[in-house]
């Protein structure tokens, strides 16, 4: 069987104050069709289905991502095209995530206006990227070819959290 | 920095946009039969207001949809 070889090579930083790893090999699928209720249907969310999260990325388009090696029990219509090797997963960890995203991303990811479950397509430290907010963590889905660039950024904004502040 | 007013995804830092230009230049209808400065005017001849100008836009590091919307050229105030 051919080597696999993730954009980040299974990177993990988890000394520091935000735990930092990559997911490898999701399966990503990337849906163009019209519009049905078994998609979300509004900016900015996402789905589950399973173990497979469908992310809006446009009133015509949706990403499905889950676990390695394909899904068998989804099938859509329209436009089903595998894009899994496009993008990698960062995993963010930790209580100081939102403060480190806020380093390098302008869009308001306050747990008042980005729940469990939503999605956005922004930059990050001017990286295009997904950021998928789930129950216990933060996913980042970046382009293999910047995603040595967000995981060497994210590694160096994070270690401002590790300096307590004084009293 | 503008804020634009993204139709699907709502306001968005103006670096997330690619610019399209002035909205609403029809294609001829028959192009075959424009004159050298005819073609050359729909080509590279746009408005230039001060004030109000219906302009495009692209999501690009969005949701990567087109749109119009209007925009004061004084004042960067976006209407519509
Ligand atoms: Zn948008």
């Amino acid at each position: 069987m051919a080597e696999q070889n993730s954009p980040l090579g299974g990177f993990r930083f988890p000394e520091g104050p935000v735990t930092i790893a990559e997911i490898p090999f999701l399966t990503q699928i990337n849906i163009r069709k019209e519009p049905d209720s078994s998609l979300p249907l509004s900016a900015g969310t996402s789905s589950r289905s399973g173990d497979v999260d469908i992310l809006w990325l446009g009133p015509d388009e949706w990403l499905a991502v889950g676990p390695p090696g394909g899904f068998t029990e989804h099938h859509w219509e329209g436009s089903v095209v595998d894009v899994s090797a496009q993008r990698t997963t960062i995993s963010l960890r930790g209580p100081h995530v939102r403060d480190l995203l806020a380093l390098g991303c302008a869009t308001d990811l306050h747990p008042g206006v980005f729940g469990v479950g939503a999605c956005v397509q922004t930059t990050l430290a001017h990286a295009p990227v997904i950021i998928l907010r789930r129950e216990s963590e933060f996913w980042v889905l970046v382009r293999a070819s910047f995603a040595t660039h967000l995981a060497g950024w994210l590694v160096d904004a994070s270690r401002e959290f590790a300096v307590e502040a004084l009293p | 920095m503008m804020l634009i007013p993204c139709p699907w995804c709502g306001r968005r830092d103006e670096s997330e946009f690619h610019y399209g230009g002035q909205a609403g230049v029809a294609y001829p209808s028959d192009p075959s039969t424009l004159s050298d400065e005819q073609w050359a005017k729909y080509l590279f001849f746009r408005d230039n207001p001060k004030g109000a100008f219906r302009e495009r836009w692209c999501h690009t590091a969005g949701c990567r949809r087109w749109f119009n919307l209007v925009r004061d050229t004084v004042t960067n105030e976006i209407h519509a």
